[in-house]
């Protein structure tokens, strides 16, 4: 005992899971250990903690978390508090796993301006709220760098929409939903040309026009009550800065959204020294509602466009594009009491209301202090107009006369904030590498918790709405040097869930993630498990290519083009038995997933196909292109393991050298029906 | 001992959740409320007894009253949810595909079974004697086409009149 306990203590980084594991005694001999890193690591873990975090075989954990996938384009769920992770939900990245993004049926989805493209980088999920609340029924997410935003249908998990943001680049200020989600908020990172005096297209614009024809924007998406389709109202017209981070405000505040920025230089290259030169950015205080107002009154002015906006069908599970060639422009000076601009540190990151929507927390980088602001000094100094200037006409408010108050010396690098349900706030700092409890009360530092390592954001579930959740908290780390087993130069990145629901945060678990997860939320699971679909109704299908039963399966030739319609079930495809294909026909598998049994997809794959395989769901259809280039016997067959059976269901198909005239003829089994 | 196995960790598991429900707070009402979810589960999965073999199979259907002939309309759409649903699997001759011939099944079966087996195939093959055997020689589990009872009844009525015609 003695020699493992050494051996463990030796290897302290990787000991603390085990440690997590250990029993009560353990833990107090090691808290004592010499070895200060040890120590450090065993003291921030709970002495209860495998129990709190343990989640029985068969049982289901307290709450859903959609982390994002950063530069993996996936969304991925995880069971807290077992840190599971329960699926990966593809949505600006082609995922060979399931076909998404290969098959006919979801291509369009990835079809943008620039063409198809087939990957981004996914930094906010935000889930869908009623009365402030998560209500659990959508998960909007950004792509940050082909600007889009995605709407996730939590029945589903499936990406049911994505709709790319035109006069946008760098798509990282979003997406942020108003309280009873009437929109979904998008704001600009870069700053680009938007010729708006002109004709809005393309205008020759050199870098030294960059403060003169940059600008940003900040784009309305109306969100439909129902059924949650997204379409792009309209876009406000912002001043040439970066835009970093927003948050929406509730309670007093609900008719307005913050955003920060960053680059208030309007530098335009080598930015960390040119966007370093003022004292201070801003926070943009937007009026959203009074925006909605100024647009259906007529403000905005119409200006050519051309985006798109693709689609997934609910009952046919296809995607279709629609390419969009207007959008309206509201223009800040037209629109009083519009927008305000509210100095911050400099490169401000996060910008986090409290749940009662009164405060307004900013974090600068590298800023000293985290500035707390007043909503409701905000207002008052907006009626004294207490202004040290404009930009553009935006008037620009007086520091301290919007200051709640600072809070001292919380760390270095502090980046974001999230609030639990007894007012208080934790922090994250990035440089400093942990988290920190203050109090809104008398914003004192209350403790601090390390974590492992740069965190960056943090998510407590429900901790940006009116009333947070405030058992846990996930800190989303992007360095884990020594955390794990190493795996080459490349390390997972890690979540961590932290108690909160005392005086002391206490570490309970750490779990790898994949790459980036850069921010999160979590929703009692009990607003989304109920309502989770098994399977697709057949009856429902309406796939023009569907089989809905084994009668309706055949092989059709027109001209080039072959379609199969195929039927999967447990545990033959069918037909398994194809001849008449030539090399170069364009042939189209139709496959139809006759199952009716929640759990029960099939996969479909054929050898040497330049291209994914299908992972099609009961009751679904879904279409794989195949192009054979050469004269052959080709094996099919399904790649998700079915039923003892899975294996033997499999077919093939004989492939005829190009211009042969072997007619089409398919079979399955005794059943031939007629070429 | 595998009885009381489960039942051991269902205790294990019962003394966790009041250990955890010591530390939590107050307000965390959703939390309570589900760990006494996990809780009774937990508990029903480990009390769960061998169901009794009357021939009827297990599920929802006790009682099936049959006509003295067919009927035809309720035949007819037997038919058609039939080609829908279990035509893949299932000839209506003695010759065995995926599962399975289905002539003489109503003969073989009561119709209480025929209909268990329709609508609950998972919880049949685990528990009914004779299902289980089916599995065994078979080893696809019939697939859950999720047929309410209503058309359950239906195909029962298709699979009487197939046999009658043999």
């Amino acid at each position: 005992m003695e020699t493992v306990f050494n051996k463990v203590r030796k290897s302290a980084p990787k000991a603390a899971l085990l440690m997590a594991v250990a029993a009560g005694a353990m833990l107090q001999g090691c808290s004592s250990t010499e070895s200060s890193e040890a120590a450090a690591l065993v003291s921030g873990v709970a002495g209860d903690a495998a129990s709190k975090v343990y989640v029985a075989p068969g049982q289901h954990d307290e709450l859903y978390t959609f982390m994002s996938g950063g530069f993996s384009g996936q969304v991925a769920v995880y069971g807290v508090p077992s840190g599971r992770l329960l699926k990966v939900v593809p949505v600006f990245s082609q995922n060979p796993e399931n076909g998404y993004g290969y098959n006919e049926e979801t291509k369009a989805m990835l079809n943008t301006s620039f063409g198809f493209v087939p990957w981004d980088d996914l930094h906010h999920p935000k889930l869908s709220r009623a009365a402030g609340m998560t209500d659990g029924r959508w998960l909007f997410v950004n792509a940050n760098n082909t600007p889009r935003v995605a709407r996730l249908d939590l029945k589903t998990f499936e990406t049911a929409e994505i709709l790319e943001i035109p006069n946008s680049a760098g798509n990282h200020c979003s997406p942020y939903p108003t309280n009873d989600n009437e929109y979904v908020l998008a704001g600009t990172r870069f700053s680009v040309p938007i010729n708006v005096e002109g004709d809005g297209k393309y205008e020759d614009v050199n870098f030294d026009e960059y403060k003169e024809k940059f600008r940003g924007s900040i784009s309305f998406i109306k969100v439909d009550k129902e059924h949650g389709d997204m379409d792009l109202d309209f876009q406000i017209l912002v001043p040439g800065f970066d835009y970093d981070l927003a948050n929406g405000g509730k309670g007093p505040s609900s008719d307005w959204v913050f955003f920060t920025t960053y680059n208030t230089e309007q530098a335009n290259t080598l930015k960390e020294i040119g966007a370093s030169q003022n004292d201070k950015d801003y926070l943009a205080a937007i009026n959203w509602k009074l925006a909605v107002k100024y647009a259906k009154e007529g403000k905005a002015k119409e200006m050519p466009a051309y985006y798109y906006h693709n689609k997934l069908d609910e009952k046919s599970h296809i995607a279709k594009s629609e390419i969009k060639k207007t959008v309206r422009i509201l223009r800040p000076e037209d629109c009083p009491g519009l927008m305000y601009l509210i100095p911050v540190p400099k490169s401000p990151h996060g910008i986090d209301v409290d749940p009662t929507g009164e405060y307004m927390v900013v974090s600068g980088k590298l800023a000293s202090v985290i500035p707390v602001h007043s909503f409701s000094k905000m207002l008052k100094t907006i009626e004294k107009k207490d202004f040290i200037g404009n930009v553009g006409g935006i008037p620009i408010l007086r520091y301290e006369s919007v200051l709640q108050g600072e809070v001292k010396e919380p760390g270095l690098g502090p980046l974001h904030t999230e609030f639990d349900d007894k007012g208080n706030a934790y922090s994250s700092m990035f440089v400093s590498s942990e988290i920190v409890k203050w109090t809104l009360k008398d914003l004192q530092v209350k403790d601090r918790i390390p974590v492992y390592y740069s965190v960056g954001h943090l998510v407590i579930p429900g901790g940006d709405t009116k009333k947070p959740y405030g058992k846990y908290l996930i800190a989303m780390n992007k360095i884990t040097k020594d955390r794990y087993l190493p795996t080459g130069p490349e390390l997972a990145q890690s979540a961590q869930l932290i108690d909160i629901s005392g005086e002391k945060m206490k570490l309970l678990l750490d779990f790898p993630t994949i790459g980036e997860p850069h921010y999160a939320q979590a929703i009692e699971a009990k607003k989304i498990a109920p309502n989770s679909v098994k399977m697709y109704s057949l009856e429902e299908n309406s796939h023009p290519y569907a089989a809905k039963n084994e009668k309706e399966a055949r092989v059709e030739r027109k001209g080039n083009e072959v379609h199969v319609y195929m039927t999967a079930i447990r545990s033959h495809l069918t037909p398994d038995n194809i001849e008449g294909i030539n090399v170069g026909d364009e042939v189209y598998f139709h496959v139809t997933n006759l199952e009716q049994d929640w759990d029960v997809p099939h996969g479909f794959a054929i050898m040497g196909n330049n291209n994914a395989e299908l992972l099609v769901m009961p009751g679904a259809t879904q279409t794989l292109k195949w192009v054979p280039q050469r004269a052959g016997i080709i094996p099919m067959y399904c790649t998700d393991f079915c039923s003892a059976l899975h294996q033997e269901m499999q077919g093939y198909i004989k492939v005829s050298p190009k211009g042969s005239k072997v007619p089409l003829a398919f079979s399955t089994g005794a059943k031939k029906p007629k070429a | 001992m595998f009885l009381s196995s489960v039942k051991g960790g269902a205790m294990a598991l019962l003394c966790g959740m009041m250990l955890v429900g010591c530390s939590s707070g107050e307000n965390e009402t959703y939390y309570d409320e589900y760990k006494q979810e996990q809780g009774a589960n937990a508990t029903a999965a480990a009390t769960e007894a061998p169901a009794a073999d009357d021939g009827k199979g297990v599920g929802p259907v006790t009682t099936v009253a049959l006509g003295e002939g067919i009927e035809d309309a309720m035949a007819a759409n037997g038919k058609t949810i039939f080609e829908g649903k279990c035509s893949a699997c299932h000839q209506l001759s003695d010759q065995k595909v995926v599962g399975p011939g289905l002539a003489g099944v109503t003969e073989r079966r009561k119709p209480e079974w025929v209909m268990n087996m329709i609508v609950n195939p998972e919880e049949m093959t685990k528990k009914d004697p004779v299902a289980k055997k089916l599995l065994a020689e078979h080893l696809t589990q019939m697939t859950n086409q999720n047929v309410n009872e209503q058309d359950a009844r239906a195909i029962l009525e298709f699979l009487r009149q197939n046999d009658q015609a043999i």
